[in-house]
């Protein structure tokens, strides 16, 4: 063993290599991107790693080599589960041959994702077993216990970390090279009667599958993973994850106090729920606080409980309103909820009155090509009816003032949808759809045949970086690089569109702002399904050109730079427009639309 | 037993991580346990952003309010905003120049640096314990480089003792690990730029 500073996705990725996993399929997603990411670099070749083009064909590959006897992984964010979700639930009615893990990030807040949805729910919904780690260290370990359950048990199994899990980072020892697993899958073995899914096999196999987890149940009750501490009095506080780990920082600072303390029950294992342990600790109290994120998950399964073993216990939580429904448990709420519930007397800090703080919410990067696009289109469709649809991706951000150009987001590739439903009601609305290459590929091409084959009228706009920005810049299939560091053709995306029968399709430099905004106004009075690609690479990946400045003799301060697109290199400085030269990175969008020619590249005569 | 409590905080793209990341490996070269969490996703877009750094035995990153004993800030307004977090008598070290979000650029907003640090400095001696202001545009000038900002702070904080266990020689060392060659000697001349 040799000791790391890891984040939570790396111990993940780093133990699935310990463990000797042999296929790794994933699409990426705040907060689980790294995991897969670490494997691609920690890979010595003998480990076959893809981004996949969506979370479902990701489950799917990692399926097939399961079925082969390979250990596998898939990675996700929460929402990615939802696309993954129609091969996840047959085939947990399958099983698996070879370990198959589906590392699904939850995120409590939620920080960076459209809901706040619970795969411990999920996972009970699809009858998956699913492990909850409560940190890095915790997260490493569990990668190789869920490995051998599922090998047992020959089901998929579910590591559900959250955020904070994945983002922290925490001195863990982990193996050494020569302590690795070598895992050899013997290839797949025909037998239709265990891989093709019929009404008989899904009978037979539900019941099998509800004594298995009613099996579960008793072997995660004996688990090291749920951890009861007994107290000195007779409260208990029942906690998962890293709301967990806040309890006993709160708890330990108590203890150190003289404070009697409440029981303690730590849940690793959702699901199955352990309900033998969970009765043992109900039978010890006569008051209990569930600290839980997400869904009032380990709420409900002990209220269960109590019904079940007829335990006579009254159970405090989001269900009675002592704990928030939504949002992160942190650490001075979960203070809150523990003071509370002991009725110990809190110490009250005194918060300082501070000046006015400037709010900073995210926003495109300077030079960002997607912020030239939104605003050619924006000035190409003044004073006309329309609708932007949005989509996932940094280009969300194009939602916020002064470019206020995306009307709507719902999901991955949603837009297409959208503004073709928005068009069926009126359809004299100018209906545009935006979406990025990566997410394209992801989920948008059954959208554009949808607008084809049934004739609307729209106009889709793919802002092409090539890149997935986002969630840190991995390849997709339009870059032409793999995941195993190799070169392939890339897929090209006017190709593709042509091939649906999209016949106006135009590619346009965002950056070419009156060429832009002619072409788009053409484009868009155009009758049918028609396409706008912007092409310019992500500013985040190359060096920046010679920055602008503002020649304060010509600039007659109308500020009409700031009020159009909301550049964060253009500022304002003593009083004067100015141009930040530490983030500005040339690519001239405001010299363009400066009514008086007043910016330009510095340097210039 | 006792743990050290740090906050870095700043704009998205500022090098906070480094900073941290630093810090956790020269204690973990003592042999101390650390444990960090950061903002990572669409807030990094210029957007705030935070580290939570523990170091010492501790089972969670995060830290309540009121408990921190070193805020290593990037910038003004994002360490005041941090303030809440301090112990008092706590550690304010903080770079002085203010970046103007879009947002207060649009709406015509005057936000600037010195409103901030002045404010901070109404705070020493009470609030504050001890308060170290790095004049950003003098270090960018002496040192010719904006990416070693984080190093000058850092350096500060080691320097002044307040990062626990972990001392002046301790940060050079892992920078010397993590860092390449040709950028050490900028990165000591950093360490040792601002006063103490």
């Amino acid at each position: 063993m040799q000791r790391e500073f890891l984040m939570g996705n790396e111990a993940i990725g780093k133990a699935a290599v310990a463990a000797g996993v042999n296929v790794v399929a994933g699409y990426p997603g705040t907060p689980s991107t790294e995991v897969l990411e670490t494997i691609a670099k920690e890979n010595d070749g003998s480990i076959y790693v893809e981004w996949s083009v969506n979370e479902k064909c990701a489950l799917e590959v990692a399926a097939g080599a399961s079925y082969s006897g390979a250990r596998t992984l898939v990675t996700m964010k929460q929402v990615g589960l939802n696309v993954a979700s129609d091969p996840l639930m047959s085939l947990e009615y399958v099983g698996i041959k070879g370990g198959m893990i589906v590392l699904v990030a939850d995120d409590p807040g939620p920080i960076s994702s459209q809901t706040e949805q619970d795969t411990r729910t999920f996972a009970q919904y699809s009858k998956v077993p699913c492990f909850d780690p409560s940190d890095a260290k915790e997260a490493y370990e569990m990668v190789f216990e869920a490995f051998e359950l599922s090998e047992k048990y020959n089901t998929p199994v579910f590591l559900r970390p959250t955020t904070r899990v994945c983002h922290s980072y925490q001195s863990i020892d982990v193996r050494e090279y020569r302590e690795y697993e070598d895992h050899r899958p013997e290839g797949f073995v025909k037998d239709s009667k265990r891989w093709v899914i019929f009404p008989k096999l899904s009978f037979a196999n539900h019941a099998k599958i509800e004594e298995r987890n009613a099996a579960l149940s008793d072997e995660f009750s004996s688990a090291p993973r749920n951890v009861l501490t007994e107290g000195s009095c007779r409260k208990g506080i029942v906690s998962q994850g890293i709301s967990y780990a806040n309890v006993i920082d709160i708890i330990d600072e108590a203890k150190m106090e003289g404070k009697q303390i409440p029981s303690l029950l730590k849940i690793s294992t959702p699901f199955p729920f352990p309900d033998k342990l969970a009765s043992v600790f109900l039978r010890e109290v006569d008051e209990v606080l569930v600290i839980e994120e997400l869904d009032p998950y380990i709420e409900k399964q002990l209220l269960e409980v109590c019904g079940k073993y007829g335990i006579n216990v009254r159970i405090d939580g989001k269900l009675t309103g002592d704990v928030a429904r939504s949002g992160e448990n942190l650490p001075d709420l979960v203070y809150q909820y523990v003071y509370d519930f002991m009725e110990w007397e809190t110490k009250t800090h005194v918060s300082l009155e501070t000046p006015e703080l400037p709010v900073r919410p995210p926003v495109l990067c300077a030079g960002c090509p997607h912020r030239a696009s939104f605003y050619a289109v924006k000035l190409a469709m003044k004073g006309r009816e329309t609708i932007f649809a949005g989509d996932i991706g940094c280009y969300t951000l194009g939602n916020a003032m002064p470019l206020d150009m995306v009307d709507t987001c719902l999901c991955m590739g949603a837009g297409l949808g959208i503004s073709q439903g928005v068009g069926r009601v009126k359809p004299d609305t100018k209906c545009f759809a935006f979406v990025g290459d990566s997410t394209f590929f992801a989920s948008a091409i059954p959208g554009v045949v949808n607008a084809v084959y049934n004739q609307a009228d729209m106009t889709l706009i793919v802002l092409d970086n090539s890149t997935t920005a986002m969630t840190g810049h991995q390849p997709h299939p339009g870059t032409g690089k793999t995941m195993m560091g190799e070169f392939t053709d890339k897929i090209d995306i006017e190709n593709i569109l042509r091939g649906i029968g999209v016949e106006t399709v135009i590619r346009q430099d965002p950056f070419k702002l009156d060429e832009a905004v002619a072409n788009v106004k053409k484009v868009a009075d155009e009758p049918g399904v028609k396409a706008v690609i912007f092409e310019a690479p992500c500013a985040v990946l190359f060096k920046p050109e010679t920055p602008y400045d503002v020649d304060n003799n010509k600039c007659v301060d109308c500020r009409k730079c700031i009020r159009e697109i909301g550049c964060p290199g253009v500022i304002i400085k003593d009083g004067r427009v100015a141009i930040d030269e530490t983030l500005c990175n040339g690519c001239g969008l405001c010299s363009q639309i400066c009514p008086v020619d007043a910016i330009g590249k510095a340097g210039r005569e | 037993m006792s743990t050290t409590n740090i906050i870095l905080c700043g704009v998205g793209g500022q090098g906070t991580v480094l900073a941290s990341k630093l810090t956790a490996a020269a204690s973990m070269a003592k042999g101390l346990e650390v444990r960090s969490a950061e903002t990572i996703g669409m807030a990094q877009r210029g957007g705030s952003v935070m580290s939570y750094l523990r170091i010492g035995q501790t089972p969670t990153p995060l830290i309540r309010k009121g408990c921190v004993d070193l805020i290593i800030g990037f910038e003004p307004a994002e360490t005041v905003r941090m303030l809440p977090y301090l112990k008092k008598g706590g550690t304010v070290i903080t770079a002085d120049r203010a970046l103007m979000p879009v947002t207060a650029a649009l709406v015509g907003s005057d936000y600037q640096g010195e409103q901030m640090t002045s404010f901070l400095g109404s705070l020493e001696g009470d609030a504050i314990g001890k308060l170290v202001i790095v004049d950003t545009d003098a270090a960018l000038k002496d040192l010719g480089s904006p990416k070693v900002m984080n190093m000058v702070l850092l350096g500060a904080a080691a320097r002044g003792g307040f990062l626990g266990e972990v001392t002046i020689d301790d940060i050079r060392q892992a920078l010397v690990k993590k860092v390449k060659p040709q950028f050490h000697e900028l990165n000591f001349k950093a360490l040792e730029y601002a006063r103490v």
